[in-house]
């Protein structure tokens, strides 16, 4: 049955290995993936360890539903102390790994210490061993796969890898699987290269149980038809993600030459029909490929076309999945190119070096406004014009960055707050980051709901932590109403402006519990309400749950899991030197925010900025629903309700 | 009335295996596709995705095969069966299977194979690209010639001027 997966601790300077079950009270408190993983972290890492020594951990960690009955049960969770951040690192990935790791007989695998060598960890059947990986290191993130899967003498091993940017040390190195699922915003791959760790390999024929298997399916059956049905997803099942792009730029909420512009003109090569035709073009009328158990299918497969771009970084023809939405604003929006090619390169080199495409996009489009302003010159970037605009100097600095062969690569490779450091003058005013991570390629000035996301965001400026997408709809206040009153009450203010400040405290809040809810479970966030109001939510995750696994749970225990889990982040980064207005390490918005008004865009989006003492008013109450103090610390009512008043002295649970 | 038969047309598929995950959970109760009747073959450097399963064959060399005549062919319903009392777990057929979709279970040490869940293959029906299809065999070759006729009729909408060779 799902609640016999086991956690291994596998201790790569001792080459210990502990395996120990998951006692069914810890179970009942963060049921699995992201919520156990955050406690594991907690407990496992040394408070203040360096992220890049052997005290920190990495933490592969699959979801309670993963590889059964649950539309999408594909996601894997890795935690770590991020290197790019020393806060909370946490990426999460889809693809099969999660699957086949339970399917050996594991949920979660610690690793600590580090190696004398490169190493990988092999997981098969209820047993790990830390095998050699000399003929692995080096290799790209594709290579290294085949090669293992070579060498184990079993095509469907799957793998978690770390590619080249970790071996370098790339602070947003991610960790892989697959052709394109990637970890990203974590910093997990970096951690592995740090410990000479290559990959955790996983095989696995064992079963697990089905509580209910008829209701199960059936109830499985009904919950992918309303997943199916919803527009949004059939939307991404033919164009993927790249469809928000179209609507999203055209309205004006894309950050361009870094944050200086909100909209990409003269765009139309990177239209989602563009490149679902590229894909089309390339691999055929059937062009979209799908993670495990998952029916919206909602990334494109596509060839590298012969162009002269294609040929001088001597891709042509090679396969690669996607793009992203992310990818089209890490290397065309942000640093203001508008060729497909650049797009469809450059998602091929991140993939293959594993390294985050939104850190990297991100961060040459800062260099890039560094050079425009004069604060870097030909100088430090050896020569590279690094303009806005110039195409092959975003795919040049993708590989000195990787590679860290140039010094503005190896700076750069360190991550925005010490890149300004190193470069110096007023660089670091230009940078776009909350927690010291980049914010992706949205630009959030005309929504205060979503800007208060990125701020409070546990891993650093991300949208996949709490962001209430569906402000964007206008949907009806009743409708709101009965999304966002349950599974607890809540009677305060909501409003369908994107532009108030009002009631979005409670939706990022709302939101925030939700994702972690999904990502305890191990199910994908296309299957819930992120970008579709329909979709499935905390009570039809009970239900899942008792058909699946057996384990019975309210939707409030369910939530109440996904509170408790969020206080376990936060409380990691508080530890780990987070408080609210720092702002290296707060929960605060980079300035620019407050500061700059948008300068292009629909009428509603045109000379719009955060307001600062709105931006804290909603940041103090949404710390009030969350039961924290005025600084954002858990009261010690709140660590007394969620059962983590002893956090710091207990033994570890697992 | 004919007999039914799987289709597998790869092209749809998205390789992502829930046909493997279903058919483990409706036959054994247990989600693990080690224990499916149905496999996704994958090269995923390509894209390609193959769903490997039971041709049900009119003259199949398992049923030939096995020494204690375990196995038997329904020609009403299309169906090769094993009847697992009888087998004895010496796996001839698997070896002799042209497509691998004869399976053995380490743990009963017996073979096992798709037996179209009953008439609803289960594959089929949680397939919402009809990568795998459950229709009559007199329709299978109707279906490819219709689907590659439709290719031939959107190119001639664009005005394309189509000859044929010979």
């Amino acid at each position: 049955m799902s609640l016999d997966r086991k956690v291994a601790i596998v201790d790569l300077t001792t080459g210990k290995i502990d395996i120990k079950p998951i006692p069914l009270s810890v179970r009942k408190a963060f049921l699995g993936g992201r919520g156990l993983a955050a406690y594991l972290l907690y407990k496992y890492a040394k408070p203040g360890c360096d992220p890049l020594g052997p005290d920190n951990v990495v933490i592969f960690s699959a979801g309670i539903l993963g590889g059964m009955l649950a539309s999408a049960s594909a996601r894997t969770d890795v935690m770590t102390k991020n290197p790019l951040t020393n806060l909370l690192g946490s990426g999460n990935f889809g693809g099969f790994f999660a699957p086949e790791l339970r399917y050996a007989g594991f949920d979660h695998i610690v690793v600590k210490g580090k190696a004398a060598k490169p190493v990988y960890i092999f997981v098969h059947d209820g047993e790990v061993e830390i095998k050699d990986a000399k003929n692995l290191w080096g290799k790209s993130v594709t290579e290294a796969q085949w090669a293992v899967r070579e060498e184990l003498g079993d095509p469907d091993v799957k793998c978690a890898v770390c590619g080249p940017a970790a071996e370098k040390l790339v602070r947003y190195a991610n960790v892989m699987s697959g052709i394109k699922n990637a970890n990203g915003r974590g910093g997990g791959g970096c951690t592995m290269g740090s410990k000479n760790l290559k990959m955790v390999a996983a095989r696995g024929t064992m079963d697990i149980k089905i509580a209910h298997p008829r209701e199960a399916m059936e109830f499985d059956k009904r919950f992918i038809e309303q997943i199916s049905s919803a527009k949004v997803n059939q939307t991404q099942g033919a164009l993927g993600t790249p469809f928000i792009w179209g609507a999203t730029n055209s309205w004006g909420g894309i950050r361009t030459n870094n944050f200086q512009f909100n909209q990409l003109l003269y765009a139309d090569e990177i239209e989602p029909e563009e490149i679902d035709e590229y894909s089309k073009d390339t691999v055929g009328e059937y062009n979209m490929t799908a993670c495990f158990g998952c029916q919206v299918h909602c990334r494109a497969k596509y060839k590298i076309k012969d162009t002269p771009l294609g040929r001088k970084y001597g891709v042509v023809g090679n396969y690669e999945e996607g793009p992203e939405y992310t990818s089209q604003g890490a290397f065309n929006g942000e640093p203001g190119c508008t060729k497909i090619d650049t797009l469809m390169i450059g998602n091929h080199l991140v993939d293959q070096y594993g390294v985050d495409n939104l850190e990297i996009g991100s961060i040459i489009s800062w260099a890039m406004e560094l050079y425009e302003k004069g604060i870097l010159t030909t100088k430090e970037t050896d020569g590279l014009d690094l303009r806005f605009g110039n195409d092959e100097a975003v795919l040049d600095m993708i590989h000195h960055i990787c590679k860290r062969d140039t010094w503005l690569g190896d700076v750069l490779a360190e991550g925005g707050i010490r890149a300004s450091e190193k470069i110096g003058k007023d660089s670091f005013k230009y940078l776009i980051h909350m927690k010291g991570m980049s914010n992706l390629h949205s630009d959030e000035r005309a929504t205060p709901g979503l800007a208060l996301n990125i701020a409070l965001a546990s891993r650093g400026s991300d949208h996949l932590r709490s962001r209430p997408a569906i402000d964007l709809y206008h949907l009806p206040v009743d409708v709101m109403r009965k999304i966002y009153s349950s599974p607890v009450a809540y009677d305060g203010p909501l409003s369908s402006d994107h532009r108030e400040y009002i009631g979005k405290p409670w939706q990022v809040a709302w939101h925030e519990n939700c994702y972690m809810g999904v990502d305890c479970l191990g199910i994908c966030k296309y299957h819930t309400t992120f970008l579709g109001a329909t979709l499935p939510n905390f009570e039809d995750w009970a239900k899942v749950l008792h058909y699946n696994v057996g384990l019975d749970m309210t939707p409030k225990e369910i939530w109440e899991v996904a509170e408790r889990s969020n206080m376990v982040e936060r409380l990691f980064n508080i530890r780990e030197g987070m408080k609210k207005d720092d702002p290296f390490k707060g929960e605060i918005l980079a300035e620019r925010y407050f500061t700059e008004p948008a300068k292009r865009g629909a009428p509603d989006v045109i000379g719009s900025f955060i307001d600062r003492d709105k931006f804290k008013e909603m940041r103090a109450l949404f710390y009030k629903y969350k039961g924290l103090d005025e600084n954002g610390v858990p009261t010690p009512e709140s660590l007394k309700k969620y059962g983590l008043d002893n956090l710091d002295k207990e033994a570890s649970r697992v | 009335m004919e007999a039914k038969v799987l289709m597998v047309n790869h092209e749809k598929c998205t390789g992502c295996r829930r046909c493997e995950l279903v058919c483990s959970v409706y036959h054994e109760g247990v989600a693990n596709p080690s224990k499916a009747r149905i496999k996704v073959e994958k090269w995923e450097w390509e894209g390609l995705y193959i769903p490997m399963s039971c041709k049900q064959c009119v003259d199949a060399p398992c049923m030939n095969v096995c020494p204690v005549k375990a196995i038997s062919r329904d020609d009403v319903q299309g169906l090769v069966s094993v009847d697992s009392d009888v087998c004895i777990g010496c796996r001839s057929c698997v070896a002799v299977c042209p497509f691998g979709a004869m399976n053995f279970n380490v743990a009963e040490k017996k073979v096992f194979k798709c037996d179209l869940c009953d008439g609803e293959p289960q594959c089929v029906r949680f397939c919402d690209m009809k990568a795998v299809d459950f229709i009559d065999v007199r329709r299978e070759s109707l279906v490819k010639k219709r689907d590659a006729a439709f290719k031939i009729s959107e190119a001639k909408k664009l005005g394309a001027t189509i000859q044929y060779e010979g």
